[in-house]
């Protein structure tokens, strides 16, 4: 494979040099027969029963690699990832690249690998794509925007209208790895042993659903992390989320960072975790159902719904010395604090 | 995944118990007013203020940087910003502190240049990449941040970094609390003394307050039991007519403090007058560039600021004296909250609006 050393402007252009770069990088690296074909839109085949799923994202993190992933498998894993969340298996995918003239050739490469590989763990096939080059200035190195697609077999129905008081809240693993390791790479914390969590989760849905347990309804906690989704499931359900802080598991490396960075575990991005709302007497079926699978190892029940009540705050955490704090969205950018 | 000693479920319910068998002497309801941004956060965030016993109340203070930093310093500011070939850097909390116009995220966003930086030494870094712009630190921050300030300084004169340069508005605790044990509004029991701050001071400094006023001090740092253990010693204290300064925070803080890090910043900062959002000025409670380094203070570049306009109904002057607690204010969650600060205090995580915006309002608790 022959990559450019550096991206020029004429690789966007439609010429000679585009199609270089999809047949010596992309084709080759994401090989399959809808993509080969190079026509104006992939032509499928027939779906399977049940429901059409569909999902769009963009990816822009900075920076482009980090400890445990990069941009290119990130956008697969966080578009995957999506669709797993609404029951849908997934099967097609669409990736469209955005690249700044003068972006390194390696990181390129490395983002189309880690593309396919997380592709090919995540059992989607990418069936078409685009490549635009912008000026010098105009764009970060590289973004990458994609649309997923996915059908929900017919006896799957999650939504966050099925949840209730009493369902147990199950999250699948530490929170807060994903953030925490971008924004260590970004302030040139060094050696702080962060991974992110960046994962492809159809897997690991497939068998919590196939566990007999009654699941309700899943999120996984991107950006905003864990207390938007909790938010987002209080607003929908009509109900409240109380999170018990001692089960909440959280790495000491995240909670270090955290620390540091004046920030709060709970509001920062997963990019393999999921969270679960659990029928009450489902909920050990569900864990164990986690836990048997290598990305639920160290996956918990973190609280339950309660009953909404006028006056109370719809997400609230027990505090591990016997407090309790009502957890409020993020204003804006949460800001680092001064000391 | 292991946990840190000091959020321990066992030896907070020990505390907690001892506090509620000592405040239980109590003959009324104490005061404690804790001086910290960082103890306002911990409180709130460890949902304390549920935990504490009846008689004792729990109030914030002037304890956070930004909020007391005045509006004509942000004016000043973005006065500043507005200048050909400078680059402003800042800690992320000043970016949403009204100013009489705009903050400085709106003047960003309409193409001023302006960089949060999380230390002083990242702005001199800053410096040194763009040597073409003036780099100027918004230096805010009390005692303990003050000395990284002298550091960054230290560097660009040992390195001849010509366009590093401060808008100075440190401030120091001593004074401002002077001013509110003599504040006949305010009735204060006792002070939880700030852990960080002490670090650098050491805890004797505070002895003023027992010596001339009679009023307690206890150092505490700032996980949940060294908060907790904070509250009760200064219960301890009022219980017993005590009124004497403590140290809880003994695995940080000296009688001395760091005499290094105060003879870094006693190298390039003098004591001088400051303006205090919700005090006016406040005599020797500032930390003004000495005169040797005018080539380094930003407060010398001529720019136009037309006089300072305070937000119309906004409390943040009488909640960082202790006079209210936040919901008593007209603006607290009826205009102000955190997404469209009217006050400072609502601003940053540590400001004692925002703390209580986040994690008191639904108690529907009004102190008092």
């Amino acid at each position: 494979m022959k990559v450019p050393d550096r991206v020029l402007l004429a690789h966007g252009g439609g010429g000679h040099l585009t199609r270089r770069l999809v047949e010596e990088l992309f084709l080759p690296a994401l090989h399959n027969e809808h993509l080969a074909t190079l026509t104006d839109s992939a032509v499928l085949p027939e779906l399977p029963p049940g429901r059409p799923a569909l999902t769009t994202d963009a990816f822009v993190v900075d920076p482009p690699i980090f400890a445990g992933g990069d941009l290119g498998g990130l956008s697969i894993c966080g578009t995957v990832n999506d669709l797993a969340m609404s029951g849908a298996r997934p099967m097609w995918l669409t990736w469209a690249l955005i690249l700044e003239e003068g972006a390194d050739g390696e990181l390129l490469e490395t983002c189309v690998r880690g593309a396919a590989s997380a592709a090919e763990e995540a059992g989607i096939t990418v069936v078409a794509g685009d490549t635009k080059v912008v000026p010098r200035g105009k764009g970060d190195g590289l973004f990458a925007v994609t649309a997923g697609f996915g059908v929900v077999p017919p006896d799957r129905d999650l939504s966050d209208v099925h949840i209730a008081p009493r369902d147990a809240v199950l999250v699948s693993g530490p929170i807060g790895d994903h953030g925490a390791t971008v924004l260590a790479h970004r302030h040139d914390l060094l050696s702080t042993g962060l991974r992110s969590d960046c994962a492809p989760l159809g897997g690991l849905i497939d068998q919590l659903l196939e566990s007999g347990a009654k699941v309700k309804a899943l999120h996984d906690p991107t950006r905003g992390g864990v207390v938007t989704v909790c938010h987002e499931v209080a607003g929908r359900s009509g109900a409240k989320v109380v999170i018990d802080e001692t089960a909440v598991p959280v790495r000491r490396e995240v909670t270090g960072v955290c620390d540091l960075l004046g920030l709060d575990p709970l509001a920062l991005a997963c990019e393999g975790r999921v969270l679960a709302w659990v029928a009450a007497e489902d909920a050990d079926r569900a864990l164990r159902a986690l836990r048997s699978h290598p990305l639920g190892t160290d996956a918990a029940i973190i609280g339950r719904m309660e009953e909404a009540d006028a006056g109370s705050p719809p997400v609230v955490m027990k505090t591990r010395i016997g407090g309790e704090r009502p957890l409020d969205l993020l204003s804006g950018l949460d800001l680092p604090r001064i000391c | 995944m292991s946990e840190s000693p000091y959020k321990d479920p066992a030896a907070m319910a020990g505390i907690l118990e001892t506090l509620r068998a000592e405040a239980d002497k109590l003959e009324r309801r104490v005061t404690l007013m804790e001086v910290c941004g960082t103890h306002t956060h911990s409180v709130a965030g460890a949902g304390l203020r549920r935990l504490m016993p009846s008689k004792v109340r729990l109030i914030s203070g002037p304890g956070c940087p930004v909020c007391v930093t005045p509006v004509d310093y942000l004016d000043r500011a973005l006065a500043l910003a507005a200048q050909p070939n400078t680059v402003i850097c800042t800690f992320g909390d000043l970016m949403r502190v009204p100013s009489s116009t705009v903050n400085l995220e709106r003047a960003r966003a309409e193409g001023a240049r302006i960089e949060i930086v999380y230390s002083p030494r990242d702005a001199l870094d800053f410096a040194r990449a763009n040597p073409d712009h003036n780099v100027i630190f918004l230096a805010v921050g009390f005692e303990t941040t003050v000395p990284t300030v002298a550091g960054a300084l230290a560097e660009a004169e040992h390195d001849g970094v010509p366009n590093f340069m401060l808008l100075p508005g440190n401030k120091t605790m001593p004074q401002v609390m002077r001013v509110l044990v003599d504040d006949p509004e305010l009735e204060v029991d006792g002070f939880l003394l700030p852990g960080h701050v002490s670090v650098i001071t050491g805890w004797r400094l505070f002895e003023f307050l027992s010596d001339e006023f009679k009023v307690s001090g206890v150092v505490a740092g700032f996980m949940p039991t060294d908060v907790a253990q904070g509250v009760l010693a200064l219960v301890r204290q009022a219980a017993d007519g005590r009124a004497e300064i403590e140290n809880v925070y003994g695995r940080a803080v000296s009688a001395e403090g760091n005499t290094h890090a105060r003879d870094l910043v006693d190298r390039y900062f003098e004591a001088s007058d400051e303006v205090w959002r919700g005090f006016g000025t406040v005599p020797g409670s500032g930390l003004g560039l000495r005169r040797d380094f005018d080539h380094r203070n930003a407060a010398l570049i001529e720019v136009e600021v037309s006089d300072p306009a305070e937000p119309v109904g906004c409390r943040c002057g009488d909640v960082l004296r202790g006079v209210i607690d936040p919901p008593e204010c007209p603006l607290f969650d009826a205009g102000c909250d955190p997404d469209s600060a009217i006050g400072a205090c609502m601003v940053s995580s540590e400001g004692t609006c925002a703390a209580w915006y986040r994690h008191e309002r639904w108690a529907g608790e009004v102190g008092s």
